[in-house]
């Protein structure tokens, strides 16, 4: 075999295992019932498909084939290591020898498995940040490393926390399916938590490296894509465009050297129109279904915010309609503390002022500094300097250090300079 | 496989779910072929902790954790995986007052035993 080819199968190869080794590895585990046998017989297939493809050519399905060859040799494996271990004795295991007559080549088949996937990383026995971890490493297939980086966490702390998680898969017997049709909604929304906080990880611009972080929010697009193709429910729709329209305004957030640029200052021509444009549609879909949910609620206000040509042309009486309704879904003090600053811009910050002393009063969000930045901001709309100056010291010391801290001490600077 | 799912409750919860409810649901789960044993239990202040150690029993007064929710009761149920547990496990009325803890159970670690006349017996049959 010339070079050349060896070298034309090696990149067939590669790139195969970019797009299609996690789905590979979710059918996998539904074949071997097991997470890491699993993983070791995905490995041993590509091994297998770099020698005998260049001698045999391209099987007709690559993917097909993949999961044949791992399944054998995993249970060839199983067979050699058998008199040291009855596992005659294990009825799931006896079956999985003597089953060899699966379907592998139904591509409806191999998508189930990815939801099955999903829906087990995301399972709610789990620990919510055993969920994340899991979600990334098996679903998107991320080392344990680059997941451990971009959470800040210690390698071994992070593998520990998987670890853990499997265990309890597989001693707790947590099944792989997805849920039936009347758990699924319940199911689901820690499906589309666990999504949304790796988004949020990475979209959050205080802590971390940024290169880091901004993979991370791309690996949530590429698990909302994938969820809503395999499950294309309301919520999965207000999910995805929630994080497109957030998305899309990633690059005006800050200066250069890191300094936060609130919405109403942000450049809007810089703002990626293409993603709005398939955020916005995302909302009108969600929108035309029979239950709406708070993600689409969400994200049809993050829409009237990107297809507005400025602040002060925003429809803020829609916006506070939205809030309403959002607040009929999931109560909530922080979303009564967002609707107040719509309603600031809609009515002037007299009445959002009202609002926010009474959530201030109900204790809930005394902890929260974005409560005690909005109130003095509308302080010194009004001209309160000395309380807009206390609301301010609040918000600075209910902050760590970074670009929020400063950009807030920024704020009560001017304000000793106005007042 | 099998579940243990315990039963935990805070004292001024400790009569809520009736006894009638309760019986009912392990009625339900004995039709529906999921009960296998269950009790009540006495409340808190008749647990005793028995520890051994050096090979020599301790009792101690009270249950071992300090918590305020207390074991109330068990059910130990049959059930085809942990989906099918925690939705058995929810119908149990003190679920509402209290938390229920399911535990897996699992078989105890040993080898077959040689004098276990049955499996003999089995192992003789032609």
């Amino acid at each position: 075999m010339p070079a050349a080819e060896i070298a034309r199968v090696q990149k067939e190869v590669d790139a195969i295992y970019r797009k299609d080794s996690r789905r590979i590895f979710a059918t996998l585990i539904r074949l071997l019932g097991d997470f890491d046998r699993a993983e070791e017989a995905v490995s041993d297939a590509f091994r297998a498909a770099m020698e005998k493809w260049p001698i045999e050519g391209l099987p007709q399905n690559p993917v097909a084939w993949l999961v044949s060859a791992g399944r054998f040799k995993s249970i060839d494996k199983q067979r050699r290591d058998k008199r040291f271990d009855h596992l005659e004795d294990r009825p799931d295991v006896a079956e999985a020898l003597s089953d060899d007559a699966t379907p592998l080549d139904e591509q409806e088949l191999l998508e189930d498995d990815r939801l099955r996937l999903v829906f087990t990383c995301c399972h709610p026995a789990l620990a919510p940040d055993a969920q994340v971890a899991l979600t990334l490493r098996e679903v998107c297939g991320l080392t344990t490393e680059e997941i451990a980086s971009a959470f800040l966490t210690p390698a071994p702390t992070l593998a520990q926390r998987i670890v853990r998680a499997k265990n309890k898969i597989r001693d707790a017997n947590i099944p792989y399916e997805v849920p039936a049709r009347d758990q699924l909604a319940e199911r689901l929304d820690s499906v589309l938590r666990v999504v949304y906080l790796v988004f949020n990880e990475g979209y959050s611009a205080s802590s971390g490296d940024s290169a880091t972080r901004a993979d991370l929010s791309g690996e949530a697009i590429r698990l909302g894509r994938l969820i809503l193709q395999l499950l294309p429910e309301s919520e999965v729709r207000g999910l995805l465009a929630l994080m497109l329209l957030h998305e899309s305004r990633r690059e005006t957030r800050a200066t250069e050297d890191g300094e936060l640029i609130l919405l109403d200052e942000q450049d809007r021509s810089r703002w990626n129109r293409a993603l709005i444009d398939e955020g916005a549609a995302l909302v009108r879909a969600a929108f035309s279904s029979q239950e709406i949910g708070a993600y689409a609620v969400q994200a049809a206000i993050a829409a009237v915010h990107a297809e507005a040509p400025s602040a002060a042309d925003t429809d803020w009486n829609e916006i506070v309609g939205l809030y309403d309704l959002l607040l009929r879904i999931t109560p909530s003090p922080i979303i009564e503390l967002n609707r107040s600053v719509a309603v600031t811009m809609r009515d002037g910050p007299e009445a959002g002022l009202a609002i926010i002393d009474g959530l201030l009063a109900d204790g809930e969000l005394d902890k929260y500094q974005l409560a005690h930045a909005a109130r003095a901001d509308f302080c010194r709309r009004l001209g309160q300097y000395a309380e807009a100056r206390k609301s301010y010291e609040r918000a600075i010391k209910l902050t760590a250090q970074g670009p929020a801290k400063r950009f807030l001490e920024k704020r009560l600077a001017a304000l000793t300079g106005a007042g | 496989m099998k579940y243990l799912c315990l039963v935990y409750l805070s004292p001024e919860h400790w009569n809520s779910a009736p006894d009638e409810a309760c019986f009912a649901c392990s009625q339900e789960m004995t039709a529906s072929g999921h009960f296998i044993t269950g009790t009540p239990l006495h409340p808190v202040h008749t647990a005793t902790t028995v520890r051994v150690r050096n090979g020599r029993p301790t009792v101690t007064d009270g249950p071992f954790a300090e918590t305020k929710e207390a074991l109330a009761g068990f059910y130990l149920i049959e059930a085809r995986d942990l989906n099918e547990a925690i939705q058995l496990a929810s119908k149990i009325p003190p679920a509402k007052y209290g938390s229920i803890e399911i535990r897996p159970t699992r078989e105890l670690n040993v080898a077959p035993q040689k004098s276990d006349p049955q499996k003999l017996a089995a192992a003789a049959a032609p």
